[in-house]
């Protein structure tokens, strides 16, 4: 059927990466882990209505190992997205489209998801050891 | 002269200028991405620091917290751009990648349910807390 030698379209097992398909991904990911965190925060909210021992569920899980490493995961997403998520409304308007700032565009993302989670973080620890 | 063939549409003057192609939609939903992204912006910071200042507190602190009106009120409204922008994120996954016409039918109308469900469950949860006893 197909005779024809062309090349296909990528194979992705070949396909080299790049910054901008890999932020492309990571948006996508991140996004619907963030669907999946926000249950998270409404199940968090019907505990705190519930009482006092369905609140404790939520933070003996959110306490937890597993809980713990849920939630960096669902910051990281969350300012990943956010970040990220302004870079594409730049470009909604029609600006910093041409190579080189999509580029410098998708460190900055990657730079400023970092800075940010690292500051909540520290902010967030800090404020329950003081 | 008749135009070029290249250059003669097979679309009449006025489905250009509605300009909405086959699909006939679609415009609608890339607006309200955007716009409730650029809600969720604010809210979303405002979210992390609330957070942040509510590390360790016990259900009472985050009872008295929600009971003001600015929490309470910033917390539904970010239920509800959260879980707007969200069903309509999710379902361009489901179109992208469900092939099944079928099984994408129902996921598109299950997930938007649940969406639904979810957000209803968390705004209560707030009104439960901030106007409850």
């Amino acid at each position: 059927m197909n005779s024809d030698p062309r090349p296909l379209s990528p194979h992705l097992q070949v396909y080299r990466w790049q910054l901008t398909s890999v932020m492309s991904i990571l948006h996508r990911a991140s996004g619907m882990a963030l669907a999946a965190g926000a249950i998270l925060l409404v199940w968090w909210l019907g505990a705190a209505s519930d009482g006092p021992e369905a609140y404790a569920g939520v933070q003996g899980f959110l306490g937890s190992w597993v809980g713990r490493v849920l939630l960096f995961g669902w910051s990281l997403a969350l300012f990943y997205h956010l970040c990220n998520g302004l870079r594409h409304l730049v470009w909604d308007t029609g600006r910093g489209l041409e190579l080189r700032s999509v580029y410098a565009s998708g460190w900055a993302v990657v730079a400023g998801t970092v800075a940010l989670t690292l500051i909540a973080w520290i902010a967030g620890i800090s404020h329950w050891t003081r | 002269m008749a135009p070029p063939l290249m250059r003669s549409p097979m679309r009449s003057p006025l489905g250009r200028a509605i300009g909405l192609g086959s699909a006939k939609e679609g415009v609608e939903h890339w607006w309200a991405q955007r716009v409730s992204a650029l809600a969720l912006v604010p809210l979303a910071l405002w979210f992390v620091i609330a957070i942040i200042g509510l590390v360790g507190a016990d259900r009472a602190l985050v009872v008295d917290w929600v009971r003001h009106p600015g929490p309470a009120i910033l917390l539904v409204l970010l239920l509800i751009a959260t879980f707007y922008h969200g069903a309509l994120g999710l379902q361009v996954v489901i179109e992208d990648y469900v092939d099944n016409k079928t099984l994408r039918f129902g996921l598109l109308i299950v997930m938007r349910l649940a969406a639904i469900v979810f957000a209803a469950r968390g705004i209560f949860a707030v009104l439960k807390l901030s106007l409850g006893a």
